[in-house]
């Protein structure tokens, strides 16, 4: 039985990894074209924090994202064509074009925005889990953010808000271990992020990032504390990402910017969470056909998407004013 | 149609029904800011409201301006109408962030899929010798940002007007408001309705010179009016109530029965909301028969010393000299 549900559990975490990775790997080429203008953040090597923590949401549950988060965007149930509509800035994107790959949002299935402002969302992610509470409704709010945003004084104000109200919200901290260019020892004394949580009465946890049922299970005992009114959560999520901080390459060594070794980029691909994710599956009997149809049917639907964001048209420029005010 | 009820009421009480009122009629009204439970904060603009609404819904909060905004921003977006209060709108500055990049842009990056109907209520506190950090107007930063409504009433009728008015705008609205208001009392209707946004209000008509005016300086106007009218001058007083849009159509048909312009502005000179509004008559073409004129507060951080105060605020005597230039 705990085998069964296992297995169905990791094959839906492992569809919703190689949905997100195909779908970021699609953009390399279309960015280094110029098809793509606006500035994109690729979430490859990150995957299994989202598909981990939005596995253990309600589909009406919040989600706050970061300038990077075609992850939590997917994650969450958001639909890949409107997405990279997005991108590719068309009106029939998420935004209608007028948000580009950073500002994301499906509010129909909970992904409630995202914003490129370092650590912008977080304070928004807590107010809607203060109307949860007004409403008695049981939603749990979650804020993903980068390491960056333990830099910003908004997250130590909203995680004690959070804490003195016992608020249902989770702070999800992607530790990818750079703020941009800057190594995190450069940015803090400590590598560990998750210790700032007890101080201010908010119960932490820290997970290996690449390891999707890692995540999973911490997200859903830090969730389940807040739906029984326990209060606030912080998840930090050790992680890397395997592409630049914008765009395919920038950051890499051999690229113009030159930040991070290729001997450490290597050590993490070793660690990508997807082909662990498949390992752990093959484990458990299931079959590579199996595996492999859920890879041709990613590879499908972003075929599909692509095809749908080129065929659409660019908002008119008479339109520019539309959407200033509801 | 009867005139509707009223009795005497005063600035700060009248929006302390105009939350009752709302409160009531929509259980999706919150009131969030630091001292809603303390009258040292917010005057008497809160009473009562905890003991009616509960702690769910009155939320008095840690001295952490930026999160506490955002989380007001937020619950706003998960289908609230949250009212945040600055007691001190110096201290919003630490709020830019939620109120500008997030709240104001919010509908439109998101192409119309998300609004953000929240009110951002600042009071500004000056005077007492309370210096520089205690003392700032600055709705015309705020009047800048695309996405945001700004209103800053004068009279109580107007304070629950246009509160009403701004819990029910499915967009972020700024509501400003003077501590120097909130003994002032006038006939206020008992029931709940809105003062339009947008819309300016002739305070008292006249055709030599047109007064256009905002928040405090509007008592200020009509007292320099009452001394002009002494020397033979008559002067029209436009409260504009709306800063953000401004009501270009009555200011410019106001300007176009005088024919002289002075507007009074209760912050600095330099790229002001007063600016704005000279800007606009004077692109409408409407012919002035004298350049008009600014009242506003001199280019320089408020001071504390009373002396130094008294040369920094303006006053009637001050409205009525900017209107004899203009003669």
């Amino acid at each position: 039985m705990r085998r069964t549900a296992d297995e169905r559990m990791l094959l839906e975490l492992f569809r919703t990894m190689v949905r997100i990775r195909l779908a970021e790997e699609s953009l390399v080429d279309p960015i280094l074209s110029g098809e793509v203008k606006c500035p994109v953040h690729l979430y490859s090597g990150e995957e299994a924090i989202a598909a981990g923590v939005c596995a253990a949401l309600r589909t009406d549950d919040y989600v706050f994202g970061t300038h990077r988060s075609h992850g939590h965007y997917l994650a969450k149930g958001g639909s890949m064509r409107r997405m990279i509509a997005e991108i590719f800035c068309r009106k029939t994107g998420c935004a209608r074009g007028r948000g580009g790959s950073m500002h994301l949002v499906a509010p129909e299935v909970g992904m409630f925005g995202a914003a490129p402002i370092v650590g912008g969302t977080i304070s928004l992610a807590v107010g809607a889990a203060m109307a949860s509470v007004a409403r008695e409704d049981g939603r749990v709010s979650v804020a993903f953010f980068g390491d960056g945003a333990v830099g910003e004084g908004v997250l130590p104000e909203a995680m004690n808000f959070a804490a003195v109200r016992r608020l249902p919200v989770l702070f999800v901290c992607e530790n990818n271990l750079y703020s941009t260019h800057l190594p995190i020892r450069e940015c803090r004394v400590s590598e560990s992020i998750v210790d700032i949580a007890a101080p201010l009465g908010v119960e932490g946890v820290c997970v290996d990032g690449n390891d999707v049922l890692d995540v999973f299970e911490a997200a859903s005992r830090l969730t389940g504390r807040c739906r029984r009114g326990d209060g606030p959560g912080f998840l930090e999520c050790k992680t890397y990402r395997l592409r630049g901080h914008v765009g395919p390459d920038d950051n890499i060594q051999g690229s113009h910017t030159d930040i991070r070794s290729s001997e450490e980029v290597e050590a993490w691909r070793a660690r990508d969470p997807i082909p662990r994710c498949r390992k752990a599956l093959d484990a458990l009997g299931v079959g590579s056909d199996v595996l492999d149809g859920i890879v041709r049917a990613a590879e499908d639907e972003v075929a599909d998407s692509l095809a749908f964001a080129r065929a659409s048209e660019f908002p008119a420029a008479e339109e520019l004013e539309r959407y200033v005010y509801a | 149609m009867s005139m509707p009820e009223t009795r005497q009421l005063s600035f700060s009480l009248a929006i302390n029904e105009a939350l009752h009122q709302a409160m009531a009629e929509d259980p999706r009204v919150i009131l969030v800011g630091q001292g809603v439970k303390s009258p040292w904060y917010v005057g008497n603009t809160a009473t009562g409201l905890l003991e009616q609404f509960g702690p769910d819904r009155v939320i008095d909060t840690p001295v952490s301006e930026n999160a506490v905004t955002g989380a007001a921003v937020g619950a706003a977006l998960a289908g609230m109408r949250p009212v945040v209060v600055h007691p001190r709108m110096d201290f919003m500055l630490y709020a830019f962030d939620p109120i500008i990049n997030e709240a104001a842009n919010w509908y439109y990056m998101s192409g119309g899929a998300m609004s953000v109907p929240v009110v951002f209520w600042g009071i500004i506190n000056r005077g007492g010798e309370q210096a520089a950090q205690h003392s700032q107007a600055l709705h015309s930063i705020f009047s800048h940002i695309p996405g945001l409504k700004v209103v800053a009433p004068s009279c109580p009728a107007d304070a629950k007007g246009l509160m009403v008015a701004a819990i029910r705008d499915d967009n972020p609205v700024v509501f400003v408001d003077e501590r120097w208001l909130y003994r002032l009392e006038e006939a206020v209707p008992t029931g709940i309705y809105e003062v339009p946004i947008g819309k300016a209000r002739i305070v008292r008509e006249g055709i030599d010179a047109t007064i256009a005016c905002f928040s405090y300086l509007v008592l200020e106007a009509v007292a320099a009016a009452e001394i002009l009218e002494g020397e033979g001058v008559n002067c029209e007083v436009l409260d504009m109530r709306t800063l953000r849009p401004l009501d270009r159509e009555a200011l410019i048909a106001s300007c176009h029965r005088t024919r002289r312009l002075v507007v009074c502005d209760v912050g600095w000179r330099t790229g002001g909301i007063g600016a704005e509004m000279v800007a606009l008559v004077a692109e409408s073409g409407v012919g002035l028969a004298a350049p008009p004129c600014r009242v506003a507060l001199p280019d320089s951080p408020a001071p504390a010393a009373r002396t130094l105060e008294r040369a920094y605020y303006p006053r009637s005597e001050t409205i009525a000299a900017a209107v004899r230039g203009c003669l």
